[in-house]
């Protein structure tokens, strides 16, 4: 690291005083779709907050709201203590933004697509940096359209770091890329979050919001329905790990004809839920979930209960809860269902 | 980096007089495409020596008396065959001898065949002993200037410059609309004017190239006159071009797609291509139609082009169409300025 950079670090490390960002009461409907309905939210300097969610639940109009590119109906929205109407100008150089799905044009070079982006901040990192930053190097003089899905996306998260902003959003930074790619950028954020930036992202991927979020809004229906640092909000559910099985009748004529009906009708869920250390359980399509927070004393129960009732194990799984079993204990759905 | 470099209006502009550059379609389009069209219709209608009209006779007598006449080649045939022969297009006109005299079978409404009539009677009468009450004698002008190439370059130019600016905004505009770039760029700090005046500087610099490619071409190649102040003319290109890109502006102002923007830009554009007086003159159309016609930002250009160059005529005396030409600037700008969809 430079001197330059840890001079701004420290410049950034005074203004944890003031939120980074603080919405009060925001409202946004399209037509009768409420997109974002009620919310309330501060995020603290130098913090690497997520809004995670299905497809749907208002993250993108939330930070696009945030982003001063749509108008709330009602609430407010402050961004390093200004605000979007006397504040815009001021606002513009400070922050950096990478939207979703942006295209940049194809004809031109990484670096004439920086440079251009440069140009608009006052102050900032020069080119060269942001090429760095983003591991662009090799493709400095390549043209957009030739860059694959995970240079693209870096190249979008370059553009929004040529202004050295205090606060940087992102939305969906990762969606659609492999994992490969997608691991890449998750290093580019813990850079950049080392580096003391306010980081705030949009994902509908939980382990994305575990490996990097220092706190999480879990968002459904235009509503933050829980809000917590990722170990607080598994801990809420209870146990922290999961247990996964499916089940077939002993019979082997049902076995073929019907597996699918079998698993859903037999198994009496009360023995189960009755195994100390068992909190909850839940079918979904077929598939039985339970959460369980002593695992090595309840597994072995489990196996015994479900011999009693004759039925026979076609699939046993167990893993640690994550954030996408918080978000199924709280809504009955998966993430990724819509 | 220089001052120059780090400037947003310059970089703005000279990206997209960049991307225009790497767009092969484009340079065809505004480059290359107007000088094959000047090329093509300069060959159609360059000015040949007057042709020689193809005829027929019904008698070998006839046929002499018609081929004496050096603007006629005669052929004798019998009637049924020259009637076919005039249905065919093979012959503007039949001479048939009849006992009373001689009869011309041709088709009036076209002028070749009128010509035909005319020389073919001459020709009859000088045979049959005519004398010439006054004498007269023929002195030939073949002038530059007064030639179909020469009406229709500044046509061309209009046109051109109407065709690129349009789809150099149109296009480009929603192109980036359409790609959430526009939403992009004003997420960053750029100033909004910056953007869309960066178009209209690109499009300046471009037509520097395009018109003096163009004209150039027509002055060497056919000698086409420019008889009007150049600057004059220099300018009438300008202000033409400013006013189709703030059409042009206003067509992409709210489009989302590019099949919108092409379907309202063929809308805005194909009226002007008939009624505009591109290769023909637009005081062919009927007089109740002609506010409407003079009244199109085309007309207007072509007017004061062709007053130019071939006229040889002021840009004072050119105040209407200059007028006109400003108030399609200044309405449709205003305009977009006010309803433009920023993403």
């Amino acid at each position: 690291m430079t001197g330059m950079q840890m001079a701004e670090t420290t410049e950034r490390a005074i203004d944890v005083k003031v939120p980074s960002l603080l919405l009060r009461g925001l409202r946004k409907a399209f037509g009768d779709v409420v997109a974002v309905n009620g919310l309330d939210l501060e995020v603290a300097g130098g913090e690497c907050f997520g809004l995670l969610g299905p497809n749907g639940a208002g993250k993108t109009t939330t930070i696009e709201i945030c982003e001063g590119l749509t108008a709330p109906d009602a609430g407010s929205v402050e961004l390093l203590g200004l605000d979007w109407g006397a504040g815009a100008g001021q606002l513009r150089q400070r922050i950096g933004i990478q939207l979703q799905e942006t295209q940049f044009p194809e004809k031109l070079t990484v670096e004439e697509t920086l440079r251009l982006f440069r140009s608009f901040f006052e102050r900032g990192i020069s080119v060269e940096e942001s090429i760095r930053t983003a591991q662009l190097e090799e493709k400095r003089k390549a043209r957009v359209g030739g860059l694959s899905g995970g240079q693209k996306q870096r190249l979008a998260m370059a553009c929004a770091l040529v202004g050295d902003p205090e606060l940087l959003f992102l939305d969906e930074p990762t969606t659609g890329l492999d994992p490969q790619a997608r691991r890449h950028l998750w290093d580019l954020v813990e850079q950049l979050k080392q580096a003391g930036r306010t980081i705030i992202l949009t994902t509908h991927y939980m382990e994305e919001a575990e490996r990097l979020c220092d706190r999480v809004a879990i968002m459904d229906h235009g509503s933050v329905i829980a809000l917590g640092t990722p170990q607080q909000l598994i801990a809420s559910i209870g146990g922290e790990h999961i247990v996964e099985f499916a089940v077939t009748s002993c019979e082997p004529g049902a076995q073929e004809a019907s597996a699918h009906d079998a698993a859903h009708g037999v198994v009496d869920a009360e023995p189960l839920k009755a195994i100390p250390g068992i909190q909850s359980h839940r079918v979904d399509a077929g598939l039985h979930q339970l959460s369980v927070s002593e695992l090595h004393t309840a597994v072995p129960r489990i196996f015994a209960a479900l011999r009693e009732q004759g039925l026979h194990l076609s699939e046993f799984r167990t893993h640690s809860a994550t954030l996408e079993d918080v978000f199924v204990g709280l809504t009955g759905r998966n993430l990724r269902d819509e | 980096m220089s001052r120059w470099d780090e400037s947003s209006l310059y970089q703005l502009t000279s990206v997209r007089f960049r991307l225009l550059l790497r767009e092969p379609e484009a340079v065809f389009w505004i480059f290359v495409f107007p000088i094959l069209l000047a090329m093509g219709l300069g060959i159609a209608f360059r000015n040949r020596p007057a042709d020689v009209l193809q005829v027929g006779a019904t008698t070998a007598e006839l046929t002499r008396a018609l081929d004496a006449d050096k603007g006629l080649a005669a052929a004798t045939m019998d009637e049924a065959a020259g009637t076919h022969a005039l249905a065919t297009g093979n012959i503007l006109l039949l001479a048939i001898q009849r006992p009373e005299g001689v009869a011309y079978k041709f088709d009036d409404t076209n002028p070749d065949a009128r010509t035909a009539r005319l020389l073919a009677d001459r020709a009859v009468q000088t045979a049959a002993g005519r004398q010439e009450a006054v004498p007269a004698k023929n002195e030939l002008v073949h002038e530059t200037g007064s030639r179909y190439i020469d009406f229709v370059v500044p046509g061309l130019l209009g046109m051109n410059l109407m065709g690129s600016a349009m789809w150099g905004l149109g296009f480009s505009i929603v192109d980036a609309r359409q790609k959430k770039l526009l939403k992009r760029m004003v997420a960053s700090p750029m100033p909004r004017w910056q953007y869309l005046t960066s178009f209209l500087l690109s499009r300046l610099a471009m037509l520097v190239i395009e018109v003096a490619a163009f004209l150039g071409f027509a002055r060497l190649v056919f000698g086409v006159p420019f008889r009007g102040s150049l600057w004059q003319l220099g300018l009438l290109c300008v202000l033409t071009s400013l006013a189709f890109s703030a059409l042009g502006l206003l067509v992409a102002s709210r489009a989302r797609t590019l099949e919108a923007v092409s379907g309202l830009m063929n809308l805005v554009m194909l009226p002007m291509w008939i009624l505009s007086g591109v290769f023909f003159s637009a005081s062919r159309f009927p007089v109740a139609i002609q506010p409407v016609v003079r009244a199109l930002p085309l007309t207007a250009a072509i007017d004061a082009m062709r007053g130019n160059m071939l006229q040889g005529i002021n840009l004072v005396q050119l105040a209407v169409p200059v007028a006109i030409l400003a108030a399609w600037l200044v309405v449709p700008f205003a305009v977009s300025l006010r309803i433009f969809r920023w993403r």
